[in-house]
Protein backbone atom coordinates (compact mmCIF):
# COMPACT_ATOMS: atom_id res chain seq x y z
CA UNK A 1 0.00 0.00 0.00
CA UNK A 2 1.73 3.47 -1.00
CA UNK A 3 0.91 6.71 1.46
CA UNK A 4 -2.28 8.48 3.10
CA UNK A 5 -1.90 12.27 2.30
CA UNK A 6 -4.17 14.58 4.18
CA UNK A 7 -5.05 17.79 2.14
CA UNK A 8 -4.25 19.92 4.84
CA UNK A 9 -6.44 23.57 4.87
CA UNK A 10 -3.73 26.34 6.36
CA UNK A 11 -4.17 30.51 7.09
CA UNK A 12 -1.87 32.47 8.03
CA UNK A 13 -2.79 31.76 11.82
CA UNK A 14 -1.92 28.24 11.38
CA UNK A 15 -3.27 24.93 10.30
CA UNK A 16 -7.36 24.28 9.75
CA UNK A 17 -8.43 22.51 12.90
CA UNK A 18 -9.82 19.75 10.46
CA UNK A 19 -6.56 19.06 9.16
CA UNK A 20 -5.11 17.85 12.59
CA UNK A 21 -8.32 15.49 12.87
CA UNK A 22 -7.72 14.00 9.24
CA UNK A 23 -3.98 13.02 10.21
CA UNK A 24 -4.91 12.03 13.56
CA UNK A 25 -6.71 9.36 11.54
CA UNK A 26 -4.59 8.45 8.87
CA UNK A 27 -1.92 7.85 11.45
CA UNK A 28 -4.24 5.05 12.77
CA UNK A 29 -4.93 3.74 9.56
CA UNK A 30 -1.19 3.22 9.32
CA UNK A 31 1.73 3.27 6.61
CA UNK A 32 3.54 6.42 5.59
CA UNK A 33 1.63 9.75 6.19
CA UNK A 34 2.04 13.02 4.08
CA UNK A 35 0.41 16.45 4.29
CA UNK A 36 -0.09 18.91 1.41
CA UNK A 37 -0.37 22.57 2.29
CA UNK A 38 -0.99 24.76 -0.09
CA UNK A 39 -0.96 28.91 0.04
CA UNK A 40 0.31 31.27 3.24
CA UNK A 41 1.01 29.91 5.98
CA UNK A 42 2.10 26.25 4.87
CA UNK A 43 5.47 25.99 5.80
CA UNK A 44 5.00 27.76 9.18
CA UNK A 45 1.98 24.85 9.88
CA UNK A 46 4.62 22.29 9.40
CA UNK A 47 5.66 21.47 12.74
CA UNK A 48 1.88 21.05 13.76
CA UNK A 49 1.23 19.04 10.98
CA UNK A 50 4.36 16.81 11.78
CA UNK A 51 3.12 16.47 15.56
CA UNK A 52 -0.37 14.95 14.38
CA UNK A 53 1.32 12.61 11.72
CA UNK A 54 2.70 13.87 8.70
CA UNK A 55 5.65 12.79 8.48
CA UNK A 56 6.57 14.87 5.06
CA UNK A 57 4.76 17.65 4.92
CA UNK A 58 4.69 18.90 0.48
CA UNK A 59 4.03 22.74 1.53
CA UNK A 60 3.79 25.60 -0.83
CA UNK A 61 3.54 29.51 0.55
CA UNK A 62 2.11 31.00 -2.91
CA UNK A 63 -0.71 33.31 -3.07
CA UNK A 64 -2.10 32.05 -5.81
CA UNK A 65 -4.08 29.24 -4.13
CA UNK A 66 -6.06 31.92 -1.67
CA UNK A 67 -6.40 34.06 -5.14
CA UNK A 68 -7.39 31.67 -7.53
CA UNK A 69 -9.56 28.78 -5.55
CA UNK A 70 -9.94 25.56 -6.95
CA UNK A 71 -7.44 24.67 -10.10
CA UNK A 72 -4.34 25.83 -9.09
CA UNK A 73 -4.70 23.44 -5.61
CA UNK A 74 -6.00 20.89 -8.06
CA UNK A 75 -3.25 20.82 -10.84
CA UNK A 76 -0.44 21.47 -8.17
CA UNK A 77 -1.70 18.15 -6.33
CA UNK A 78 -2.06 15.96 -9.20
CA UNK A 79 1.41 16.95 -10.29
CA UNK A 80 2.68 15.90 -6.74
CA UNK A 81 0.04 12.10 -7.17
CA UNK A 82 1.98 11.54 -10.44
CA UNK A 83 5.32 11.97 -8.78
CA UNK A 84 4.50 10.05 -5.54
CA UNK A 85 1.48 7.60 -6.07
CA UNK A 86 -0.30 8.07 -2.62
CA UNK A 87 -3.08 4.94 -2.18
CA UNK A 88 -5.73 7.70 -0.16
CA UNK A 89 -6.22 11.27 -0.22
CA UNK A 90 -7.91 12.59 2.69
CA UNK A 91 -9.81 15.94 2.02
CA UNK A 92 -12.07 18.40 4.99
CA UNK A 93 -15.69 18.71 3.28
CA UNK A 94 -15.25 22.21 3.28
CA UNK A 95 -16.36 24.13 0.09
CA UNK A 96 -12.71 25.08 -0.88
CA UNK A 97 -11.32 21.42 0.08
CA UNK A 98 -14.27 19.89 -2.54
CA UNK A 99 -13.16 22.09 -5.30
CA UNK A 100 -10.08 20.46 -5.27
CA UNK A 101 -10.87 16.96 -5.22
CA UNK A 102 -13.32 17.51 -7.73
CA UNK A 103 -11.29 18.71 -10.21
CA UNK A 104 -9.08 16.56 -9.18
CA UNK A 105 -10.74 13.28 -9.55
CA UNK A 106 -11.10 14.38 -13.28
CA UNK A 107 -7.43 13.90 -13.53
CA UNK A 108 -6.34 11.20 -11.58
CA UNK A 109 -10.00 9.08 -13.00
CA UNK A 110 -10.29 7.93 -9.49
CA UNK A 111 -13.45 7.35 -7.15
CA UNK A 112 -14.15 10.17 -4.69
CA UNK A 113 -16.24 9.71 -1.51
CA UNK A 114 -18.21 12.60 0.07
CA UNK A 115 -19.93 12.74 3.34
CA UNK A 116 -17.62 10.31 5.04
CA UNK A 117 -17.61 10.39 8.71
CA UNK A 118 -14.78 7.59 9.16
CA UNK A 119 -12.39 5.68 7.77
CA UNK A 120 -12.25 2.25 8.23
CA UNK A 121 -9.13 1.43 5.89
CA UNK A 122 -7.35 2.36 2.69
CA UNK A 123 -10.00 0.97 0.54
CA UNK A 124 -13.44 1.76 3.15
CA UNK A 125 -14.88 4.72 4.38
CA UNK A 126 -18.47 5.26 6.23
CA UNK A 127 -21.30 7.51 6.37
CA UNK A 128 -24.29 7.75 7.51
CA UNK A 129 -27.57 8.54 5.44
CA UNK A 130 -30.98 9.68 6.30
CA UNK A 131 -30.45 12.21 9.13
CA UNK A 132 -27.89 9.76 10.50
CA UNK A 133 -30.22 6.66 11.17
CA UNK A 134 -28.32 4.68 9.13
CA UNK A 135 -24.40 3.67 9.15
CA UNK A 136 -23.15 3.22 5.30
CA UNK A 137 -19.79 1.01 4.87
CA UNK A 138 -18.42 2.12 1.04
CA UNK A 139 -15.81 -0.09 -0.45
CA UNK A 140 -13.88 2.48 -3.04
CA UNK A 141 -11.95 0.43 -6.19
CA UNK A 142 -10.26 1.75 -9.08
CA UNK A 143 -7.41 3.60 -9.49
CA UNK A 144 -5.08 5.37 -6.62
CA UNK A 145 -5.31 7.69 -4.86
CA UNK A 146 -8.71 7.20 -3.80
CA UNK A 147 -10.53 10.36 -2.87
CA UNK A 148 -12.56 11.13 0.22
CA UNK A 149 -14.18 14.23 1.54
CA UNK A 150 -14.75 13.63 5.55
CA UNK A 151 -16.96 15.82 7.48
CA UNK A 152 -15.22 17.87 10.19
CA UNK A 153 -15.17 16.74 13.75
CA UNK A 154 -15.28 13.36 12.59
CA UNK A 155 -12.41 12.95 14.81
CA UNK A 156 -10.99 14.14 17.85
CA UNK A 157 -7.23 15.32 16.93
CA UNK A 158 -4.08 14.04 19.27
CA UNK A 159 -0.56 14.81 18.66
CA UNK A 160 1.83 12.22 17.88
CA UNK A 161 4.72 14.36 18.72
CA UNK A 162 6.70 13.60 15.25
CA UNK A 163 8.18 16.04 13.47
CA UNK A 164 7.99 16.36 9.56
CA UNK A 165 10.44 17.25 6.76
CA UNK A 166 9.49 20.27 4.84
CA UNK A 167 9.31 19.53 0.54
CA UNK A 168 8.87 22.91 -1.15
CA UNK A 169 6.59 22.52 -4.33
CA UNK A 170 6.45 24.37 -6.90
CA UNK A 171 2.63 25.74 -7.97
CA UNK A 172 1.38 24.51 -11.46
CA UNK A 173 -1.17 27.93 -12.27
CA UNK A 174 -2.78 27.50 -15.84
CA UNK A 175 -3.53 30.92 -18.13
CA UNK A 176 -6.14 33.03 -17.11
CA UNK A 177 -8.82 31.67 -19.45
CA UNK A 178 -10.17 28.90 -17.24
CA UNK A 179 -9.20 30.37 -13.99
CA UNK A 180 -11.21 32.48 -11.68
CA UNK A 181 -9.59 35.07 -9.39
CA UNK A 182 -10.45 36.65 -6.02
CA UNK A 183 -10.48 39.98 -6.77
CA UNK A 184 -12.69 41.30 -3.51
CA UNK A 185 -12.86 39.97 -0.06
CA UNK A 186 -15.40 40.80 2.50
CA UNK A 187 -15.49 39.63 6.22
CA UNK A 188 -18.69 39.67 8.84
CA UNK A 189 -17.14 39.71 12.16
CA UNK A 190 -19.53 38.32 14.65
CA UNK A 191 -19.41 39.73 17.99
CA UNK A 192 -19.01 36.95 21.31
CA UNK A 193 -17.48 33.31 21.08
CA UNK A 194 -17.65 31.68 17.32
CA UNK A 195 -20.49 28.93 17.24
CA UNK A 196 -18.14 26.54 17.20
CA UNK A 197 -16.52 26.80 20.20
CA UNK A 198 -19.26 28.04 22.48
CA UNK A 199 -20.91 25.89 24.79
CA UNK A 200 -24.42 27.12 24.34
CA UNK A 201 -25.39 27.28 20.42
CA UNK A 202 -28.68 28.31 19.76
CA UNK A 203 -30.35 28.22 16.12
CA UNK A 204 -33.07 29.79 14.48
CA UNK A 205 -35.12 27.91 11.60
CA UNK A 206 -37.26 29.11 9.22
CA UNK A 207 -40.50 29.03 12.05
CA UNK A 208 -39.16 33.02 13.23
CA UNK A 209 -40.00 33.84 10.25
CA UNK A 210 -37.66 37.20 9.69
CA UNK A 211 -34.77 38.61 10.35
CA UNK A 212 -35.50 40.40 13.56
CA UNK A 213 -36.68 38.18 15.99
CA UNK A 214 -33.47 36.57 15.91
CA UNK A 215 -32.44 39.49 18.33
CA UNK A 216 -34.45 38.04 20.76
CA UNK A 217 -32.03 34.67 20.93
CA UNK A 218 -29.12 36.89 20.95
CA UNK A 219 -31.03 38.34 23.98
CA UNK A 220 -30.65 34.80 25.48
CA UNK A 221 -27.27 34.17 24.33
CA UNK A 222 -26.02 37.38 26.26
CA UNK A 223 -27.95 36.04 29.04
CA UNK A 224 -26.24 32.71 28.99
CA UNK A 225 -22.42 34.42 28.45
CA UNK A 226 -20.77 31.13 26.84
CA UNK A 227 -23.49 31.23 23.74
CA UNK A 228 -23.60 31.89 19.91
CA UNK A 229 -26.53 31.72 17.69
CA UNK A 230 -26.84 29.85 14.73
CA UNK A 231 -28.81 29.05 12.53
CA UNK A 232 -30.64 26.40 9.53
CA UNK A 233 -30.00 26.48 6.36
CA UNK A 234 -33.81 27.58 5.58
CA UNK A 235 -33.16 30.95 7.75
CA UNK A 236 -29.96 31.41 5.82
CA UNK A 237 -30.99 31.06 1.98
CA UNK A 238 -34.08 33.28 3.28
CA UNK A 239 -31.19 35.93 3.88
CA UNK A 240 -32.02 36.59 7.41
CA UNK A 241 -28.43 36.21 8.80
CA UNK A 242 -25.24 35.55 6.97
CA UNK A 243 -24.05 32.16 5.65
CA UNK A 244 -21.21 32.15 8.20
CA UNK A 245 -24.39 31.89 11.01
CA UNK A 246 -25.41 28.52 8.87
CA UNK A 247 -25.35 25.06 10.54
CA UNK A 248 -25.30 21.76 8.95
CA UNK A 249 -23.97 19.46 6.03
CA UNK A 250 -22.90 23.29 4.29
CA UNK A 251 -22.55 25.13 7.57
CA UNK A 252 -20.73 24.39 10.48
CA UNK A 253 -20.55 21.53 12.82
CA UNK A 254 -21.31 22.51 16.08
CA UNK A 255 -21.13 20.01 19.21
CA UNK A 256 -21.93 22.43 22.06
CA UNK A 257 -22.77 21.47 25.90
CA UNK A 258 -26.36 22.39 25.19
CA UNK A 259 -28.08 23.15 21.80
CA UNK A 260 -31.05 24.64 21.92
CA UNK A 261 -33.64 25.19 18.54
CA UNK A 262 -35.89 27.76 17.81
CA UNK A 263 -38.02 27.18 14.94
CA UNK A 264 -35.97 24.88 13.38
CA UNK A 265 -38.00 21.97 11.60
CA UNK A 266 -34.65 19.33 11.73
CA UNK A 267 -33.97 18.40 8.15
CA UNK A 268 -30.90 16.27 7.45
CA UNK A 269 -28.94 19.09 6.32
CA UNK A 270 -29.64 20.77 9.81
CA UNK A 271 -29.16 17.67 11.69
CA UNK A 272 -25.74 16.60 10.82
CA UNK A 273 -24.30 19.68 12.04
CA UNK A 274 -25.68 19.38 15.51
CA UNK A 275 -26.58 15.93 16.40
CA UNK A 276 -23.02 15.39 18.06
CA UNK A 277 -24.26 18.16 20.94
CA UNK A 278 -24.21 16.67 24.37
CA UNK A 279 -28.09 17.90 25.37
CA UNK A 280 -30.65 19.14 22.22
CA UNK A 281 -33.00 21.26 23.10
CA UNK A 282 -35.87 21.35 20.40
CA UNK A 283 -38.78 24.29 20.56
CA UNK A 284 -41.36 23.79 17.75
CA UNK A 285 -44.34 24.67 17.90
CA UNK A 286 -45.53 21.66 15.46
CA UNK A 287 -45.21 18.23 17.36
CA UNK A 288 -44.69 16.36 14.55
CA UNK A 289 -41.29 18.09 13.79
CA UNK A 290 -38.47 16.28 13.10
CA UNK A 291 -36.04 17.81 15.17
CA UNK A 292 -38.46 16.87 18.62
CA UNK A 293 -37.63 13.09 17.65
CA UNK A 294 -33.75 13.72 18.70
CA UNK A 295 -33.96 16.07 21.46
CA UNK A 296 -33.38 15.35 25.15
CA UNK A 297 -35.92 17.99 26.06
CA UNK A 298 -38.74 18.92 22.94
CA UNK A 299 -40.91 21.68 23.65
CA UNK A 300 -44.19 22.09 21.99
CA UNK A 301 -45.39 25.31 21.53
CA UNK A 302 -45.00 29.00 20.93
CA UNK A 303 -41.10 30.12 20.47
CA UNK A 304 -42.41 33.73 20.51
CA UNK A 305 -43.58 33.53 23.85
CA UNK A 306 -40.91 30.44 25.21
CA UNK A 307 -37.59 32.49 24.27
CA UNK A 308 -38.63 35.83 26.18
CA UNK A 309 -39.60 33.98 29.34
CA UNK A 310 -36.01 31.82 29.34
CA UNK A 311 -34.47 34.71 29.04
CA UNK A 312 -35.81 36.13 31.83
CA UNK A 313 -35.40 32.71 33.65
CA UNK A 314 -31.49 32.34 32.77
CA UNK A 315 -30.90 36.24 33.98
CA UNK A 316 -33.33 35.19 37.27
CA UNK A 317 -31.11 31.97 38.13
CA UNK A 318 -27.63 33.22 36.99
CA UNK A 319 -28.50 35.91 39.81
CA UNK A 320 -28.90 33.84 41.98
CA UNK B 1 -26.12 34.35 -24.55
CA UNK B 2 -26.60 30.21 -24.46
CA UNK B 3 -26.14 29.06 -20.70
CA UNK B 4 -26.62 25.53 -19.74
CA UNK B 5 -28.30 24.51 -16.27
CA UNK B 6 -27.55 21.16 -14.94
CA UNK B 7 -30.98 20.33 -13.21
CA UNK B 8 -31.62 17.06 -10.60
CA UNK B 9 -34.35 15.09 -10.35
CA UNK B 10 -34.34 13.85 -6.13
CA UNK B 11 -36.92 12.16 -4.53
CA UNK B 12 -39.68 13.80 -2.58
CA UNK B 13 -37.02 16.14 -0.38
CA UNK B 14 -40.47 16.41 2.05
CA UNK B 15 -40.81 12.31 1.54
CA UNK B 16 -39.20 9.50 3.27
CA UNK B 17 -36.16 8.05 1.16
CA UNK B 18 -35.99 4.11 0.47
CA UNK B 19 -33.17 2.20 0.26
CA UNK B 20 -34.23 -0.60 -2.84
CA UNK B 21 -33.28 -4.09 -2.14
CA UNK B 22 -29.41 -3.06 -3.91
CA UNK B 23 -29.03 -0.71 -1.29
CA UNK B 24 -29.56 2.22 -4.51
CA UNK B 25 -31.21 5.02 -3.40
CA UNK B 26 -35.10 4.43 -5.19
CA UNK B 27 -35.39 7.36 -7.61
CA UNK B 28 -38.04 6.28 -9.69
CA UNK B 29 -40.80 6.11 -6.57
CA UNK B 30 -43.29 8.36 -8.46
CA UNK B 31 -43.14 11.86 -6.25
CA UNK B 32 -39.86 13.18 -7.48
CA UNK B 33 -39.51 16.75 -8.47
CA UNK B 34 -36.98 19.00 -9.63
CA UNK B 35 -34.35 19.40 -6.77
CA UNK B 36 -35.31 22.58 -5.16
CA UNK B 37 -31.69 23.81 -5.27
CA UNK B 38 -31.31 23.61 -8.96
CA UNK B 39 -34.31 26.39 -9.46
CA UNK B 40 -31.93 29.01 -8.02
CA UNK B 41 -29.70 28.80 -11.06
CA UNK B 42 -32.20 28.12 -13.39
CA UNK B 43 -33.92 31.69 -12.40
CA UNK B 44 -30.46 33.45 -12.77
CA UNK B 45 -30.26 31.48 -16.24
CA UNK B 46 -33.26 32.80 -17.34
CA UNK B 47 -32.88 36.37 -16.03
CA UNK B 48 -29.64 36.50 -17.58
CA UNK B 49 -30.96 35.94 -21.03
CA UNK B 50 -33.79 37.69 -20.96
CA UNK B 51 -31.86 40.76 -20.35
CA UNK B 52 -29.02 39.78 -23.15
CA UNK B 53 -30.72 37.66 -25.34
CA UNK B 54 -29.92 33.78 -25.70
CA UNK B 55 -31.22 30.25 -24.83
CA UNK B 56 -31.28 28.11 -21.74
CA UNK B 57 -30.72 24.26 -22.00
CA UNK B 58 -31.68 22.37 -18.97
CA UNK B 59 -30.00 18.64 -18.85
CA UNK B 60 -30.91 16.68 -16.81
CA UNK B 61 -29.73 12.84 -16.34
CA UNK B 62 -32.42 10.86 -14.43
CA UNK B 63 -34.71 7.96 -15.06
CA UNK B 64 -37.85 8.42 -17.39
CA UNK B 65 -39.56 9.87 -14.59
CA UNK B 66 -37.39 12.61 -14.46
CA UNK B 67 -39.11 14.37 -17.91
CA UNK B 68 -41.33 15.97 -15.32
CA UNK B 69 -38.38 17.57 -13.86
CA UNK B 70 -37.58 18.96 -17.38
CA UNK B 71 -40.86 20.10 -18.15
CA UNK B 72 -40.40 21.99 -14.97
CA UNK B 73 -37.80 23.74 -15.82
CA UNK B 74 -39.47 24.21 -19.62
CA UNK B 75 -42.32 26.03 -17.87
CA UNK B 76 -40.40 28.07 -15.68
CA UNK B 77 -39.07 29.19 -19.52
CA UNK B 78 -36.11 26.74 -20.05
CA UNK B 79 -35.90 27.12 -23.99
CA UNK B 80 -34.69 23.30 -24.71
CA UNK B 81 -34.37 20.28 -22.93
CA UNK B 82 -32.02 17.36 -22.90
CA UNK B 83 -32.82 14.58 -21.15
CA UNK B 84 -30.32 11.46 -20.65
CA UNK B 85 -31.66 8.63 -19.37
CA UNK B 86 -30.01 5.03 -19.44
CA UNK B 87 -30.85 1.91 -17.61
CA UNK B 88 -27.10 1.47 -17.19
CA UNK B 89 -26.70 4.65 -15.53
CA UNK B 90 -28.61 3.46 -12.68
CA UNK B 91 -26.32 3.69 -9.60
CA UNK B 92 -23.73 6.10 -11.49
CA UNK B 93 -21.32 7.42 -9.26
CA UNK B 94 -19.81 10.93 -9.37
CA UNK B 95 -17.09 10.06 -12.19
CA UNK B 96 -19.78 8.87 -14.12
CA UNK B 97 -21.60 10.94 -14.15
CA UNK B 98 -19.81 14.35 -14.17
CA UNK B 99 -18.34 12.43 -17.21
CA UNK B 100 -21.80 12.25 -18.87
CA UNK B 101 -22.94 15.74 -18.39
CA UNK B 102 -19.83 16.79 -19.48
CA UNK B 103 -20.12 15.27 -22.87
CA UNK B 104 -23.85 16.34 -22.99
CA UNK B 105 -22.76 20.42 -22.74
CA UNK B 106 -19.97 19.83 -24.76
CA UNK B 107 -22.41 19.15 -27.64
CA UNK B 108 -23.68 22.60 -28.28
CA UNK B 109 -21.86 26.21 -27.95
CA UNK B 110 -22.31 27.88 -24.18
CA UNK B 111 -21.30 30.78 -22.54
CA UNK B 112 -22.24 29.57 -18.85
CA UNK B 113 -22.90 26.80 -16.80
CA UNK B 114 -25.09 26.75 -14.07
CA UNK B 115 -25.37 23.82 -11.30
CA UNK B 116 -26.75 23.63 -7.57
CA UNK B 117 -23.80 23.83 -5.26
CA UNK B 118 -25.23 20.73 -4.14
CA UNK B 119 -28.03 18.20 -4.47
CA UNK B 120 -31.10 18.01 -2.23
CA UNK B 121 -30.45 13.71 -2.29
CA UNK B 122 -27.21 13.39 -2.28
CA UNK B 123 -24.88 16.39 -1.10
CA UNK B 124 -21.85 14.90 -2.88
CA UNK B 125 -21.18 18.53 -4.22
CA UNK B 126 -18.27 17.39 -6.19
CA UNK B 127 -19.80 16.87 -10.02
CA UNK B 128 -20.06 20.26 -11.04
CA UNK B 129 -16.78 20.87 -10.51
CA UNK B 130 -15.54 17.87 -11.94
CA UNK B 131 -17.42 18.65 -14.87
CA UNK B 132 -15.47 22.11 -15.23
CA UNK B 133 -12.05 20.18 -14.90
CA UNK B 134 -13.55 17.63 -18.04
CA UNK B 135 -14.43 20.57 -19.94
CA UNK B 136 -10.96 22.71 -19.06
CA UNK B 137 -12.94 25.56 -18.28
CA UNK B 138 -13.04 27.88 -14.71
CA UNK B 139 -15.38 27.66 -11.98
CA UNK B 140 -16.52 29.42 -8.74
CA UNK B 141 -18.62 27.65 -6.29
CA UNK B 142 -21.14 28.47 -3.84
CA UNK B 143 -22.25 31.51 -5.84
CA UNK B 144 -24.71 33.96 -3.81
CA UNK B 145 -24.62 36.57 -6.98
CA UNK B 146 -23.27 35.94 -9.97
CA UNK B 147 -23.65 38.67 -12.80
CA UNK B 148 -22.20 39.34 -16.45
CA UNK B 149 -19.03 41.89 -16.20
CA UNK B 150 -17.65 43.34 -19.24
CA UNK B 151 -16.54 39.78 -21.50
CA UNK B 152 -16.83 37.60 -18.17
CA UNK B 153 -18.47 37.40 -15.02
CA UNK B 154 -18.60 39.11 -11.37
CA UNK B 155 -19.14 36.26 -8.64
CA UNK B 156 -19.90 36.69 -4.96
CA UNK B 157 -19.00 33.54 -3.19
CA UNK B 158 -19.75 32.64 0.17
CA UNK B 159 -16.94 32.32 2.47
CA UNK B 160 -16.82 30.82 5.95
CA UNK B 161 -16.26 34.38 7.30
CA UNK B 162 -18.08 36.48 4.41
CA UNK B 163 -18.02 36.42 1.00
CA UNK B 164 -15.54 37.58 -1.97
CA UNK B 165 -15.56 38.64 -5.15
CA UNK B 166 -14.24 36.60 -7.97
CA UNK B 167 -13.58 37.68 -11.80
CA UNK B 168 -14.00 34.77 -14.16
CA UNK B 169 -13.67 34.44 -17.53
CA UNK B 170 -16.35 33.07 -20.20
CA UNK B 171 -17.29 30.00 -20.68
CA UNK B 172 -17.46 29.56 -17.00
CA UNK B 173 -19.19 27.31 -14.52
CA UNK B 174 -20.97 28.46 -11.43
CA UNK B 175 -22.59 26.57 -8.61
CA UNK B 176 -25.15 28.74 -6.89
CA UNK B 177 -26.60 28.47 -3.60
CA UNK B 178 -30.07 28.20 -2.70
CA UNK B 179 -31.13 32.40 -1.98
CA UNK B 180 -29.22 33.54 -4.42
CA UNK B 181 -32.67 34.73 -6.11
CA UNK B 182 -36.21 34.06 -5.94
CA UNK B 183 -37.20 30.98 -8.60
CA UNK B 184 -40.29 32.10 -10.08
CA UNK B 185 -43.57 30.05 -10.28
CA UNK B 186 -44.61 28.19 -13.71
CA UNK B 187 -47.23 30.42 -14.98
CA UNK B 188 -50.02 28.46 -16.82
CA UNK B 189 -49.12 29.99 -20.02
CA UNK B 190 -45.40 28.67 -19.30
CA UNK B 191 -47.00 24.80 -18.63
CA UNK B 192 -48.80 25.31 -22.18
CA UNK B 193 -45.58 26.11 -23.53
CA UNK B 194 -43.21 23.95 -22.21
CA UNK B 195 -45.40 20.79 -24.08
CA UNK B 196 -44.52 22.06 -27.44
CA UNK B 197 -40.65 23.02 -26.75
CA UNK B 198 -38.36 20.56 -27.63
CA UNK B 199 -36.62 17.58 -25.33
CA UNK B 200 -33.84 15.76 -26.64
CA UNK B 201 -33.65 11.87 -25.23
CA UNK B 202 -30.30 10.73 -24.68
CA UNK B 203 -28.40 7.22 -23.59
CA UNK B 204 -24.89 7.18 -22.41
CA UNK B 205 -24.13 5.96 -26.19
CA UNK B 206 -24.97 8.61 -27.52
CA UNK B 207 -22.62 10.57 -25.58
CA UNK B 208 -19.87 8.35 -26.40
CA UNK B 209 -19.42 7.44 -22.89
CA UNK B 210 -18.72 4.02 -22.41
CA UNK B 211 -16.89 3.47 -19.12
CA UNK B 212 -19.92 3.05 -16.74
CA UNK B 213 -17.95 1.16 -14.12
CA UNK B 214 -18.93 2.39 -10.38
CA UNK B 215 -15.85 2.37 -8.41
CA UNK B 216 -18.38 2.70 -5.06
CA UNK B 217 -19.82 0.02 -3.83
CA UNK B 218 -22.16 -0.30 -0.57
CA UNK B 219 -20.70 -3.05 1.57
CA UNK B 220 -23.22 -3.00 4.21
CA UNK B 221 -25.70 -1.02 5.83
CA UNK B 222 -26.82 -0.81 9.29
CA UNK B 223 -29.34 1.11 11.62
CA UNK B 224 -27.43 3.59 13.73
CA UNK B 225 -27.92 3.00 17.50
CA UNK B 226 -31.51 4.32 18.22
CA UNK B 227 -31.28 7.10 20.42
CA UNK B 228 -33.14 7.40 23.29
CA UNK B 229 -36.50 8.72 23.29
CA UNK B 230 -36.33 12.76 24.64
CA UNK B 231 -38.92 13.68 26.83
CA UNK B 232 -41.50 16.42 25.36
CA UNK B 233 -42.62 19.39 27.50
CA UNK B 234 -45.82 21.48 26.36
CA UNK B 235 -47.22 24.64 28.39
CA UNK B 236 -46.14 26.47 31.23
CA UNK B 237 -43.34 23.91 33.05
CA UNK B 238 -41.24 24.23 29.24
CA UNK B 239 -39.32 27.47 30.52
CA UNK B 240 -38.48 25.78 33.63
CA UNK B 241 -37.94 22.45 32.17
CA UNK B 242 -34.73 24.42 29.89
CA UNK B 243 -33.56 26.29 32.48
CA UNK B 244 -33.27 22.86 34.80
CA UNK B 245 -31.35 21.12 31.71
CA UNK B 246 -29.18 24.45 31.45
CA UNK B 247 -27.81 24.41 35.21
CA UNK B 248 -27.28 20.44 35.29
CA UNK B 249 -25.35 21.18 32.16
CA UNK B 250 -23.38 24.06 34.23
CA UNK B 251 -23.53 26.74 31.69
CA UNK B 252 -26.35 29.15 33.62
Amino acid sequence: MGSIWVYAGVTAEGPDPSALELLTKARSIGGDVAAVALGPGATAAADQLGAHGAATVYASDDTVFVDQPGRPAAHTLHALVQQHTPSLILFAGTYDARDVAGRLQAMTGSTLMANATDVLDATHGRTEIFGGTKIVDVELSGPEPRLVLVRPHSFAPEPAGGSSTVVPVVPVVGDGATTATVVERHSEVASGPKLEEASVVIAGGRGLGGPEPFAMLDELAAALGNAAVGASRAAVDAGWVPYSYQIGQTGKTVKPEVYISAGVSGALQHVVGMKGAKRIVAINKDADAPILKIADLGVVGDLFQIVPALTEEVRKRANS
Amino acid sequence: MNITVLAKFVPNPTGTPQLGADNLLMRDAGDGALDPGDEYGLELALQLVESQGGEVTVVTMGPDAALAGVRRALAMGAHKGVLITDPSLRGADALVTARVLAAAIARHPYDLVIAGAESTDGYTGTVPVTIAELLDIASVTAARKLELDGDGYRVERQTASGYDVLRSPSPTLVTVTAGATEPRYPSLKGIMAAKAKPVESLSAADLGVVDLTSMQSVASVLDAPAKAGGEIVTGDEAVGRIADLLQEAKVI
